[in-house]
């Protein structure tokens, strides 16, 4: 192999270990919230459910380009106008850009699969309601025994395609100088001033994990439907 | 009181306010936006009648096209169609002589590269509205003596419009939001602007905020937009 394939392979390499940390971790926290966003956007009470509007409307109505920018420059700049926290010892893991490409990935993942969640919760026929009900079920016994497992049937083809978007989605965190497989493609392009290898590596990359993450959400699906 | 003021100057228009120039990066975001869905729609159009034919090379290549844009990240298919599209057009440019030195103009590579990421997710919406189209119409429109194009143009296209409305709504919605990446190509557009004015500020907090504030305002105003248009198409060609 030449000097230039080695370079690419291990920059690629630390790269792509970035972004299955980041995928991984964004995508179980998001995942996560959504339950409790579309859980507050379908309740009763006003001061749960406007939050929840507001948050999806955020989330779902900008660019993750301008999300990841305004957390990383403008909230970070914010931060280090509090001296508090500019001179606390945690000041160093705050500083950097991956802590910031997580929170905005995991709260853009969650906003948009929190109203997957809504969807699916809401096109589960009345009847289901009524008959736990009827069993003298308690409203939250309902919800979780009844409402959420089927709803999660109905959810799953949208939200494995979320988190194929989420996938992509890292790549934005280059941007803000989390050093992804995307980054590490810029970088050896901007060392080695080759365009065409680096960027075909990393869709490369980008390609395989995306078809582990299909295969892995399509064997869940199929285990699901299984069962009933 | 006083930062309230120092923000509505540098918001504002004239010698001090980015408005004028954030002002002008609105538009041109609007405006990529918009051709990028057009190129989008008509690769969309070609690639969902590719996926519905019978010819296996043409379905073989339009659903390679979609899976590659539905696995590669958007910001990754936008470089190397921007560097692919500008290298071929010099090397075309210089091969015949033309130009020596030849520059791609940015407004056409940045939607080149936006509607072809675009067409990959229209293809998808397009080829699930033609599909839910019964046969028995395009059949009746052979019977009748339509030609193929006749039929398509004619029958199909009208009515699968209002199928397609939501879908299409939708990819309105990330076309305008996917607009945002063409900055990185070095397109100033909103998000570029807004960066640079961040920059020469250092009031990154405020710049952000109104970028994204104008994002939401036209991402809710095209929601509402589509919406009454779904409304006021929902009824025709259905119940007869």
């Amino acid at each position: 192999m030449t000097e230039f394939g080695q370079c690419l392979a291990s920059q690629l390499l630390a790269g792509i270990q970035t972004t299955v940390i980041l995928f991984v971790g964004c995508a179980l926290v998001g995942n996560l919230l959504a339950i409790p966003v579309a859980l507050a956007r379908l309740s009763a009470k006003a001061w749960l459910r406007y939050p929840a509007v507001a948050f999806i409307l955020a989330f779902r109505g900008t660019p993750l380009l301008v999300q990841l920018y305004l957390c990383y420059f403008g909230v970070g700049q914010l931060l280090a106008g509090v001296p508090s926290i500019r001179y606390s010892p945690l000041w160093p893991m705050l500083r950097g850009a991956y802590c910031y490409a997580f929170l905005t990935l995991s709260l853009n993942t969650a906003a948009y699969c929190g109203e997957i969640w809504r969807g699916a919760i809401q096109s589960i026929p009345d009847g289901q309601h009524e008959a736990g009900q009827s069993l003298g079920l308690s409203k939250t016994r309902i919800m979780i025994s009844v409402l959420l497992p089927q709803a999660f049937r109905l959810a799953l083809p949208a939200i494995g395609g979320q988190n194929i978007l989420l996938l992509k989605g890292t790549a934005l965190a280059s941007t803000i100088t989390v050093f992804e497989l995307m980054g590490a493609a810029n970088l050896v392009r901007a060392q080695t001033f080759r365009v065409y290898e680096p960027l075909f590596a990393a869709a490369l990359g980008y390609f395989l994990l995306a078809v582990l993450v299909t295969t892995g959400f399509g064997f869940f699906e199929r285990r699901l439907a299984r069962r009933y | 009181m006083e930062s309230i003021v120092s923000w509505l100057t540098l918001l504002g228009f004239g010698d001090k306010g980015w408005g004028d120039e954030l002002l002008r990066g609105a538009l041109l975001s609007v405006e990529i936006s918009i051709s990028a869905y057009v190129v989008g729609l008509a690769l969309g159009l070609a690639g969902a009648l590719a996926k519905l034919s019978k010819r296996r090379t043409a379905v073989f290549v339009a659903v390679a096209y979609t899976t590659i844009i539905r696995s590669i990240p958007d910001i990754l298919i936008i470089f190397l169609v921007y560097y692919t599209a500008t290298d071929a057009v010099r090397s075309v440019v210089t091969f015949t002589g033309l130009a020596s030195e030849f520059q791609i103009n940015g407004f056409v590579a940045a939607t080149l590269s936006l509607g072809i990421v675009q067409g990959g997710y229209s293809t998808e919406v397009l080829r699930g509205a033609i599909a839910a189209i019964p046969r028995g119409q395009a059949e009746a429109a052979y019977a009748l003596g339509l030609t193929r194009r006749q039929t398509f143009f004619l029958v199909t296209l009208p009515q699968m419009i209002p199928l397609a409305l939501p879908g299409l709504g939708n990819l309105w919605l990330v076309v305008l939001k996917e607009s945002s990446l063409v900055s990185l190509i070095g397109f100033t557009e909103l998000v570029l602007a807004g960066k640079m004015a961040a920059g020469a500020t250092r009031d990154y907090f405020l710049f952000y905020c109104a970028i994204a504030f104008v994002f939401l305002v036209m991402s809710s105003l095209s929601a509402t937009l589509f919406h009454a248009l779904e409304t006021s198409t929902a009824n025709t060609g259905r119940h007869r």
